[in-house]
């Protein structure tokens, strides 16, 4: 049995723990409201985006002559993958679901005899991809400074794949990340920017548009923008489900802390009192044998 | 009769701008300015550096784009923008990084004609602003 003053001290270190978990928990708290905002506010624009295009393409009737970021380069050999993870770590099982999402993509990938190619976005994710399939990855993005997602830094992410694309290194483009659902469930999404996937076109209509100037020129100019967006709709959702991960984490981290206290002080009360209980006797036979 | 109709402007942040009572709207569009009334043709176009102005009941209201998608259905006018800034606080200074930046960018000698011709619209557009 461990030493009445070992366990003093253990009893003193897990509740330090806990009180930093705790904070860690507030601050998450803090951060997830005002991620959680502006990803609420960020949607508009990238669903009017999604919804101009869908608008666009159903318009176009020569589809051989489509933008390549739209119908692809007519082969799907080589596979961009972009894998969104944070900076952070401590934010429970976040950053590890993309990277199972991702790994469980290229393995399907891979098995069909094509090539991945991987960007990673956040260190995280590098960290945890560079053992496996670090020769793959070719470029690792990190906004370390940033304090929260802007479009900015979305805008230098596609237009990176955007000139890795034209490029030609590779034909098909697609994103990981968290989707944000509630405080406990995130969800990791694959999904692919380019060439665009139009599934769920049921909401574009058959409305016919004026353009100016004519299609083909809106839509190259269109498209690019697209990915940028796209992404920093990933971001936004990203950076809301890092803080809702982190703080469900650090609320159990806080509650486990609080259950080992608890555990340690019964423990503690009763090696002192079996220590007393023990001078006790000794002193009482002691007298007895006298 | 109302001669009015519903304006939105979003940003990547979120959304900028939402108005109801919009009587008309003239837009900096690629190929020229655009006024747009109600019961516009659906229209689909993308906006030039210029000022978009907004009339309603309660005046007018004058904002600086740099760049954007206009979208014009139902009596609803979506733009779509990544930069935009109210004129009426607008901040000189900030009036100046633009045009500086703006400049810059038109020295550069690997510029491409079309990305040329926007830039010289942004300056000429912020030069009248000062």
């Amino acid at each position: 049995m461990a030493s009445l003053d070992d366990l003093k001290k253990r009893i003193a270190s897990v509740k330090s723990t806990q009180k930093i978990t705790k904070a860690m928990k507030m601050v998450a708290a803090a951060k997830l409201r005002k991620a959680q905002e502006s990803a609420e506010k960020g949607r508009p624009y990238s669903e009017k985006m999604n919804n101009v295009i869908l608008n666009l393409s159903s318009g176009i009737s020569d589809k051989e002559n489509a933008p390549k970021l739209l119908a692809g380069t007519g082969q799907e050999k080589v596979h961009l993958c972009v894998v969104m993870t944070s900076d952070r770590g401590l934010c429970g099982g976040f950053n590890s679901n993309i990277i199972k999402k991702a790994k469980s993509y290229f393995s399907k990938i891979l098995d069909e005899n094509k090539e991945i190619k991987i960007i990673t976005v956040g260190s995280k994710g590098n960290d945890q991809l560079k053992r496996t399939y670090g020769d793959k990855i070719i470029e690792n993005i990190s906004f370390k400074e940033s304090k929260n997602a802007n479009y900015f830094d979305a805008d230098k992410v596609g237009k990176i794949i955007i000139e890795k694309f034209e490029a030609g290194e590779f034909d098909v483009c697609t994103i990981f990340y968290n989707k944000f659902k509630n405080v406990i469930t995130q969800i990791p999404q694959a999904q692919q920017i380019i060439p665009l996937n139009d599934e769920g076109n049921e909401n574009s209509s058959d409305e016919s548009y004026e353009f100016e100037p004519d299609e083909d020129e809106i839509l190259s100019n269109l498209l690019p923008k697209n990915i940028s967006t796209q992404i920093f709709k990933a971001m936004l959702e990203n950076s809301a489900s890092e803080q809702g991960s982190r703080m469900s984490a650090m609320d159990n981290a806080t509650r486990n802390a609080g259950e080992m206290v608890d555990k340690l002080t019964i423990e503690y009360n009763r090696s002192r009192q079996a220590a007393i209980t023990k001078e006790l006797i000794e002193i009482i036979s002691g007298a007895e044998s006298l | 009769m109302s001669e009015e109709f519903k304006i939105e402007i979003v940003n990547p942040e979120k959304s900028f701008l939402v108005k109801e009572d919009v009587s008309e709207v003239v837009v900096p569009a690629f190929e020229g300015e655009m006024g747009i009334l109600k019961d516009h043709i659906s229209i689909i176009s993308f906006l030039k550096p210029g000022i978009i102005k907004v009339s309603s009941k309660s005046g007018d209201e004058n904002y600086y784009v740099e760049d954007g998608i206009v979208e014009f259905k139902n009596n609803n006018l979506s733009i779509l923008t990544s930069s935009i800034y109210n004129l009426s606080d607008m901040d000189k200074s900030v009036q100046q990084d633009l045009l500086k930046k703006a400049e810059e960018e038109a020295g550069k000698s690997d510029i491409n004609d079309q990305a040329k011709y926007l830039v010289d619209q942004k300056i000429e557009v912020l030069k009248t602003l000062n």
